[in-house]
């Protein structure tokens, strides 16, 4: 399972690596939305997979039976979904206010403050 | 329980500013007055903490009562305290800036709230004791200084930040990987459980690899060699008080970070993670500094002279030796002060003669004389120059690098500071001494040679100049308590096991 997550991650890692570096605005900010689920992702592989045995106390005792999945991991990574959902909200506005105001989606046209 | 307090403070305050500030959207008067009030409340509370933390050692808040390392502690060593220090007085003064420069528009689209949301971000990644938590403080951060860049629309603006906001991104995906990485090795991600759990692990080039992440991560927001493109393309597009403010605050805290990370958690093979280091420091300085020489625009300029001083600020916690350590954190603050006070002043002068080009700027001495004499002393410490700050800082991490026998940073240093001069005298001769190219025989078209008067805006913009080149002055003149500040600073940093007891305590 680790394997197959991991040649997940770093497929998606690729793929939102190299939309960055397209031309188009658009794939750039799509290309930022994978990088943020890959990310997750790997958060969530490399703090351990455990599968089928929540982390509930049975009565009577004061610690559930190991092996359980870790709660924590997802308590993060759900806090960083709902952070990259806010960031991806402003990119996309800020896409479409940059193709008005510019009028490409070209990238390579977005020169003029460069150095 | 007062400690609690007054480690949250520097947090909540920009927060109910903004609050405050949101309720009163409709009037653009009391906005102003609430979030000037804010920040010097921001600064009160910050020399209350950091007198308190030098008083009574490290404290501790742990939130909810949840005791660490399960709950999230916010913690104030010495470093923290300064930092949310240095943070509410460059916030105040930029507040102040801000009141004279700011235009209608961008007040009343909210410019205020945003700004205070900045600060709180920003005083918040001062003072976590928590990874996790510090790439929340950092998202806060970067969604605020997002708003601020492009606040307003322009068309360079938009440019700029889209460059930005894609490379501020990347670098966060990268810390969050780190973090993941990090969590799934050691199974806490509390920086003092991690600095002791860390330390006995059986791989230790695993944890370097982990932190070379970190380096990437926080190396893209402080804007290191080779990662700093981003920087320079950005900050001179913005309003001159937005530009002084991410420019004072937002690279520190990346430098923040890495000291924090590399002197706590990743303190295992040291001899590798910091030979690069200073090589990253040494290249930031002069690939800065060469940068500034080639331009011409005052924006542009000073912000590759933000790249160079950056790596001043690296060299120290490279050398991991207490005096150059406290050069380096003298150089933090210094650079805080000086570098908004030069923006500051570029601002007063783009007002006087409505540009940044120095081609188009100049007589600014022979009209305008008491801001040359302010520009002059911002400029001399920024170069390095007694008895400015900027000597002071530069002398503490030079002698801190010869003790360790560094010969080689000590030179780079200081080329890098003769280049800083060079650039820093181009403004002068080409801003300051040379007829201005609007002159017609001699005297400048009527109307523009005049200074507008002391109208309450004038007297809002050259308040905080003056008080930050005084600043600038007298730490350069009494220095001596600053660094033996600094180094009880540089020493509480160099062990690390200080903070792992007061924020784990003695217990297992």
């Amino acid at each position: 399972m680790e394997t197959l997550m991991a040649l997940v991650v770093g497929a998606l890692f690729a793929s939102g690596v190299y939309l960055m570096m397209r031309r188009s605005i658009v794939k750039l900010a799509i290309g930022l939305v994978l990088l943020s689920q890959s990310a997750n992702l790997l958060f969530f592989t490399a703090a351990g997979l455990t599968r089928g045995s929540p982390p509930l106390v049975p009565e009577g005792e004061t610690a559930p039976p190991v092996p359980f999945a870790d709660p924590l991991p997802q308590a993060l990574i759900l806090t960083a979904i709902v952070i990259g959902f806010g960031v991806l909200a402003f990119t996309l506005v800020l896409v479409k206010r940059v193709y008005q105001t510019v009028g490409t989606d070209d990238l390579d046209e977005m020169r003029s403050t460069d150095t | 329980m007062s400690h609690d307090v007054l480690v949250a403070l520097p947090i909540v305050i920009p927060l109910a500013t903004a609050v405050i500030t949101l309720f009163s959207y409709d009037s653009r008067a009391h906005q102003r007055i609430i979030s000037t009030i804010g920040s010097g409340a921001l600064l009160v509370a910050a020399i209350a903490l950091l007198w308190t933390v030098n008083q009574d050692g490290i404290l501790v808040s742990e939130m909810g009562d949840w005791p660490a390392p399960f709950g999230i502690a916010f913690v104030a060593d010495l470093l923290s305290s300064l930092m949310v220090l240095m943070t509410g007085l460059t916030a105040l003064t930029v507040s102040i800036y801000a009141l004279g420069s700011m235009d209608p528009r961008r007040e009343s689209f909210g410019f205020y709230p945003v700004f205070q949301i900045l600060l709180m971000g920003i005083t918040g990644s001062f003072l976590t004791g928590d990874v996790f938590n510090l790439f929340v403080w950092f998202e806060i951060m970067l969604i605020a200084s997002f708003v601020l860049i492009a606040l307003g629309g322009e068309r360079p603006q938009l440019e700029g930040s889209i460059k930005y906001v894609a490379l501020n991104l990347v670098s966060s995906m990268i810390l969050l990987s780190a973090i993941g990485l990090l969590y799934g090795m050691a199974g806490t991600l509390n920086m003092g459980d991690l600095g002791l759990k860390l330390q006995d692990v059986d791989q230790p080039w695993l944890v370097t690899t982990v932190g070379t992440l970190f380096l990437v991560s926080f190396g893209i927001k402080a804007a290191v060699f080779p990662m700093f493109f981003w920087l320079p393309a950005s900050y001179h597009t913005p309003p001159i008080a937005v530009t002084a403010i991410i420019a004072a605050l937002l690279s520190k805290v990346g430098v923040y970070a890495l000291i924090r990370a590399f002197t706590l958690i990743f303190t295992q093979e040291t001899g590798y993670t910091h030979q690069i280091i200073l090589v990253i420091a040494g290249l930031t300085m002069v690939t800065g500094v060469l940068g500034a020489v080639a331009q011409t625009e005052v924006r542009r300029l000073l912000s590759f002279h933000i790249i160079s001083q950056i790596g001043y600020m690296l060299v120290g916690l490279a050398l991991l030796s207490p005096l150059a350590l406290a050069g380096s954190l003298f150089y933090v603050i210094h650079n805080m002060v000086t570098k908004t006070n030069l923006f500051l002043i570029s601002g007063v002068a783009n007002r006087l003669q409505g540009t940044y080009e120095l081609k188009k700027l100049g007589s600014l001495y022979r009209y305008h004389p008491y801001v040359s004499v302010l520009f002059f002393v911002s400029a001399l410490a920024l170069a390095g120059m007694p008895p400015f700050s900027g000597f002071m800082a530069k002398l503490t991490l030079v002698r801190g690098s010869l003790e360790i026998e560094h010969y080689v940073i000590v030179a780079v240093a200081l080329l890098t500071s003769m280049l800083t001069l060079f650039s820093m005298a181009k403004i002068w001769t080409e801003g300051y001494w040379t007829p201005s190219p609007a002159e017609v025989d001699g005297e400048l078209p009527p109307g523009v040679e005049k200074f507008p008067g002391w109208t309450r805006q004038m007297v809002a913009l050259f308040i905080p100049i003056i008080v930050l080149a005084s600043l600038s002055v007298g730490m350069g003149i009494l220095a001596q308590p600053v660094i033996s500040l600094l180094v009880d600073t540089a020493e509480q940093l160099l062990d690390p096991g200080l903070y792992i007891e007061a924020v784990i305590g003695d217990e297992p």
